[in-house]
């Protein structure tokens, strides 16, 4: 088996009186998509952000092994080299465009926005990325001047994961990805992401309450409860042959259509 | 000399605390250091910043010049040098190549500077970032991390938009390869004479209390894109009095025919071309 990319072990978290995190350990390997579940208030959206560095647990440790091949302890690094992580090996894409994207400025100049952070100022290379990246996420790159308020919901999002995926992470967190789109526009991102995926061979950490969302993506699924991890194992096997009864009532609560 | 006043205005404490912020500042080329901006006798957005900074190292023999918009004869300038001759009792001046001390709002000299001369900007606003980054705490942060892309966006966007960099004055520039810093607002055309410049260069910002430095022989270069590389703009005219082709205009509307004129901005250099 490979050397995990990320490793989290001993999380604990609580908010008051209510433990978010309690005890949860976890590996992500290289090229790996990994769904987490659960209701809300599980939890699954704070392990999200603790494991981004977006928030600091009380008590645990998560590591990243780098490009370089060391394993980082992302609490112990500088600011500057978490940053440096964060934009040049991980996106992140919000369940919300609008968090995700710069709404401001055009729809190139949001794809251009990490590979300029990144240290490239040849405008003609920016744009040729821009206009491949949205080539690349079924977005028509005649648009790249416009705002990202002229796209529908499902384009921002096409945009937010080109954004993301410019400079090639290789590992990406994704917060609901599909949430607040209709069906139709949920079934095509979902089909796109997962072209991506295989294609770019991403490490994809992704929150989701849709369970047919993560029976189409992920190779591994993470059930949580309570802030507790309650079930994982591959895809197929949690979702045709759940052990634990949460996710059973949570498998069976899902309505065929 | 008016006795009623400290030299130059201000008390010597106030200027030691100036000339620590000068002195800090020009160790970090580009950051800017906070300083404890006193009220001035003459509004905020005239040059309090300047004002102070020139209060703080003006010596006796020194010899001051002060321009507004490239000109010695505007009311600004009158009124500062007016001011500095009354509370210093400085000699003063209108011919660049004798001062020692050029307090500036808009515009460098079109003389080349040299070593010994010190020029004073007045700036409205030091955060380069301000527009793109409302949060002066997160602009600090990027300052901290090195992290520019914001303004490089905003380039972007410009040239996406018009075909050319958006700002024909106050266009950014990296100083040293590591701060950004805001040029106060002169045209692009003088940004090119910041780099490497033989004379010091000292900015300060009265209402945001900030005050930042070039030291001579430093390199500043102005934000562009490799395949948009800077340019400086310059109206392509020859000055009406004078004749240059080289020097920065000022556009004047002579009639009310609608008929214009263009001068150079800089007085004194366009009465040294046309002496000549």
């Amino acid at each position: 088996m490979s050397t995990p990319l990320l490793e989290a072990a001993g999380l604990h978290l609580r908010f008051g009186a209510v433990r978010a995190l309690d005890d949860v350990a976890l590996d992500i390997h290289p090229g790996e998509v990994v769904a987490i579940v659960g209701e809300s208030g599980s939890g699954k959206s704070t392990l999200l952000r603790v494991l981004a560095a977006q928030m600091e647990p009380h008590s645990g440790r998560v590591r990243y092994r780098d490009a370089a091949g060391a394993m980082q302890d992302i609490a112990a690094l500088s600011e500057a080299a978490r940053r440096q992580i964060m934009r040049r090996e991980w996106g992140f894409v919000h369940q919300n465009a609008r968090d995700g994207l710069r709404m401001g400025i055009s729809a190139g100049g949001n794809i251009g926005e990490r590979l300029m952070a990144a240290g490239t100022r040849h405008y003609g290379a920016i744009r040729a990325a821009a206009a491949d990246w949205m080539a690349r996420v079924e977005m028509d790159p005649a648009r790249m001047d416009e705002p990202p308020s002229n796209f529908s919901g499902g384009m921002q999002q096409r945009l937010q994961i080109a954004r993301c995926l410019v400079t090639q992470p290789r590992l990406v967190f994704m917060d609901e990805p599909t949430g607040g789109l209709d069906v139709s526009v949920q079934a095509r991102l979902l089909d796109l992401i997962r072209g991506l995926v295989s294609e770019l061979d991403l490490a994809v950490f992704f929150v989701t309450h849709d369970i047919a969302a993560a029976r189409l993506l992920a190779h591994r699924i993470i059930v949580m409860r309570h802030g507790r991890i309650v079930e994982q194992g591959l895809a197929d096997r949690v979702l045709d042959d759940p052990r634990h009864e949460y996710t059973q009532l949570l498998v069976a609560s899902v309505l065929s259509a | 000399m008016n006795a009623a006043y400290n030299f130059a205005y201000l008390d010597e404490a106030t200027k030691r605390m100036i000339r620590r912020a000068i002195l800090k500042a020009l160790a970090i080329p580009g950051h800017q250091i906070p300083f404890g901006a006193r009220e001035m006798p003459l509004p905020y957005g005239w040059g309090t910043g300047g004002i102070q900074v020139t209060a703080a190292i003006l010596g006796p023999r020194d010899v001051l010049k002060v321009i507004d918009q490239g000109a010695d004869d505007t009311t600004n300038a009158v009124s500062i040098r007016a001011f500095f001759a009354r509370v210093a009792g400085v000699a003063t001046t209108t011919r660049t190549a004798e001062a020692t001390i050029i307090q500036t709002r808009h515009r460098i000299p079109e003389r080349p500077l040299r070593e010994g001369q010190v020029m004073v900007f007045q700036v409205p606003m030091p955060e380069p970032l301000f527009r793109l980054e409302p949060r002066l705490a997160e602009t600090r942060r990027l300052h901290a991390l090195a992290d520019y892309s914001l303004a490089q966006v905003k380039l972007y966007e410009d040239i996406a938009r018009q075909g050319e960099a958006g700002s024909s004055y106050n266009h950014p520039v990296m100083v040293d390869g590591r701060y950004l810093m805001s040029p106060s607002p002169i045209p692009s055309f003088d940004n090119p004479r910041l780099h490497l410049s033989p004379a010091i260069m000292l900015f300060g910002a009265g209402r945001e209390k900030k005050i930042y430095a070039v030291p001579p022989y430093t390199r500043v270069e102005s934000l562009d894109f490799e395949d948009h590389p800077f340019v400086p703009l310059r109206a392509p005219h020859a000055c009406s009095a004078c004749g240059s082709t080289t020097s920065y205009l000022d556009e004047i509307i002579s009639d009310d025919q609608g008929g214009r004129v263009h001068v150079c901005s800089d007085t004194d250099h366009c009465a040294e071309t046309q002496g000549q």
